[in-house]
């Protein structure tokens, strides 16, 4: 089972349902940090970090001796990391997306492959929860391959839960695509209403099926439920604004943590999410 | 020209609210939307649409069935797995690198320049903005962001006005680079958390990367004044300037409710008088004085 936690807006709550839900299930349960810009979860969760692994995308390395300047990489690359002035050729790997295009089109063989390294993934574990995170080295633009890279650890036997990033274009993408749900966190307000719709777009266009958490649910208006009615997207809980969660989120201390009420709760969110993938 | 760009790192931490209150205190400026992917300021804004342009991205696979002799070579070239059973393409999975195309010994694929998004050039009670929607699920978020960036530039020289306010998108990546290369300053608006610490950090760094002049006003203050005071010490550390705290209080939700920001809604309320501090201390800046 792999659940997805996504929002649209940042700043609803995807790291609290994620890391919470985590917690509270104990065992047989991985969590994957999809967010690889801003990863969070691991100060909510503080895993021992166990392994550390430098991801590297390949990117283009051309023997100027071998080059003949015949042009055909600059023709073939559609992201202008090639360029030829005279009888110089320079490459920009850091606009390179790695489709190895001017490996394979170089009829002179002067073309290798080197890494540009896209930053980091961590494997560590807290208790009987196995956690895995990306952090996306700062400066670097791509973050897709990264979040695939912490997605590969993804385990048929486990629970794995996936804290995905805001927003809803490639990354996000990159954090759902085929996870068996996706558990949509949303606040009550127009921003958490609009970007909502527009995540709900998202998840429809990849077939998912998917439900709501409604996070600081008795501030704003009531727009986010009335429209959660006309879509028939079922609301799986609704957790209030308190003043204690969200000093405690502060600290890094999670909900079931703080209120060991709330474990119940998570337990119920998830054997609801259990039945809807049925 | 002049252009502040709001950043935070993470999401949620009131970049797009104080954009809002912001436009309400310069009097004259252009606004910029570059938060592209999932944008909200012309909730606040209520936009008047003048002109509306497709946004063309990069180019997507389409194989001709009639064409295809099934060699499958460009299953075998394909980095992404787009080339899918029955030699469809996978729309999310194309990168656009067009490799397939090139190598089709039969020219059986297009690659038709696809429409991923729009742009909007439009009047509010604020002045112009410049505002955009990328598609759901589409790629090149980083060059939409270049060009609203750029069209609102050529915007505030047609009008003679000398200062764009730019509402960027939360994280580092991709269209967090597109929105910091050339910025005159950039506002952080940071959260007294753990992980708005964690996140402010990182964007700090990429700021200086780039080298632009930065400087932090935490919102929501007094949830953790503790923490309010690590990231402005973090802040001063790393030479960005502080620009003050903002107590958490409902009214903003409030004011987003009426679609008004919280200068409009409460002017003479103690928020949009602290609101209005950062403001001056933003543009009396040596950064923004240049």
């Amino acid at each position: 089972m792999i659940i997805s936690v996504a929002s649209g807006k940042g700043g609803t709550g995807k790291t609290t349902v994620a890391t919470n839900l985590a917690l509270s299930l104990e065992s047989g349960v991985q969590l994957l940090d999809c967010d690889v810009e801003e990863p969070n979860c691991h100060l909510f969760l503080n895993p021992v970090i166990e392994e550390t692994e430098t991801v590297f995308t390949p990117v283009p390395e051309i023997d100027a001796d071998k080059c003949t300047f015949c042009r055909k990489c600059v023709d073939i690359c559609r992201f202008k990391v090639i360029a030829i002035l005279g009888e110089t050729i320079l490459t920009f790997p850091e606009l390179c997306h790695s489709c190895g295009g001017c490996m394979a089109i170089c009829p002179e063989d002067a073309i290798t492959e080197t890494g540009r390294q896209l930053g980091v993934v961590e494997k560590g574990r807290l208790n009987n929860i196995d956690f895995v995170h990306g952090r996306l080295r700062v400066g670097e633009a791509m973050s897709p391959p990264l979040i695939k890279k912490v997605r590969s650890f993804a385990r048929s036997d486990k629970i794995n839960i996936i804290d995905a990033p805001p927003g809803t274009s490639c990354p996000v993408i990159a954090a759902m695509k085929d996870t068996d749900f996706v558990l949509m966190v949303t606040e009550p307000t127009p921003f958490g209403l609009h970007d909502l719709r527009l995540a709900v777009e998202a998840v429809r266009i990849l077939g998912i099926p998917h439900g709501l958490v409604i996070n600081r649910s008795d501030i704003g208006d009531s727009r986010v439920q009335a429209y959660a009615g006309r879509e028939n997207l079922p609301i799986l809980m609704e957790i209030p604004f308190d003043r204690r969660i969200a000093e405690a989120y502060s600290k890094g201390r999670s909900i079931v943590e703080e209120m060991p009420e709330w474990k119940e709760k998570f337990l119920k969110l998830y054997s609801q999410v259990e039945k809807l993938v049925e | 020209m002049r252009e502040l760009v709001v950043l935070s790192g993470k999401g949620g931490t009131g970049k797009t609210s104080l954009t809002a209150a912001f436009a309400s205190l310069a009097k004259n400026s252009v606004l910029c939307d570059a938060d592209v992917d999932a944008s909200d300021l012309h909730l606040l804004m209520a936009p008047e649409i003048k002109q509306r342009t497709d946004f063309k991205g990069g180019g997507i696979a389409v194989i001709n069935p009639d064409q295809c002799t099934g060699c499958g070579l460009c299953m075998e070239v394909c980095r992404f797995d787009a080339v899918k059973e029955g030699f469809k393409v996978d729309e999310i999975e194309c990168e656009g690198c067009g490799v397939c195309v090139d190598f089709c010994p039969e020219e059986a694929i297009d690659f038709p320049i696809k429409t991923c998004g729009e742009w909007y050039i439009s009047e509010t009670r604020f002045g112009p903005m410049v505002h955009a929607r990328l598609g759901i699920a589409e790629e090149n978020s980083g060059k939409l962001v270049v060009l609203v960036r750029q069209e609102a530039k050529k915007l505030a020289e047609s009008k003679n006005i000398d200062l764009i306010i730019t509402d960027g998108p939360p994280g580092i990546g991709c269209p967090v680079i597109a929105s910091l290369g050339g910025a005159t300053a950039l506002i952080i608006v940071a959260e007294p958390t753990v992980s708005g610490l964690h996140d402010m950090e990182r964007v700090a760094q990429l700021a200086a990367n780039f080298k632009v002049p930065g400087m932090v006003c935490v919102n929501k203050a007094d949830l953790n004044p503790e923490q309010a005071e690590t990231i402005e010490k973090l802040a001063e550390k790393k030479n960005l300037s502080i620009l003050g705290r903002i107590p958490f209080d409902p009214v903003f939700t409030e004011s987003m409710i009426q679609g008004k920001n919280i200068i409009e809604y409460k002017n003479d309320s103690k928020i949009s008088q602290v609101v209005r501090e950062i403001w001056d201390r933003i543009m009396t800046s040596p950064a923004m004085n240049k």
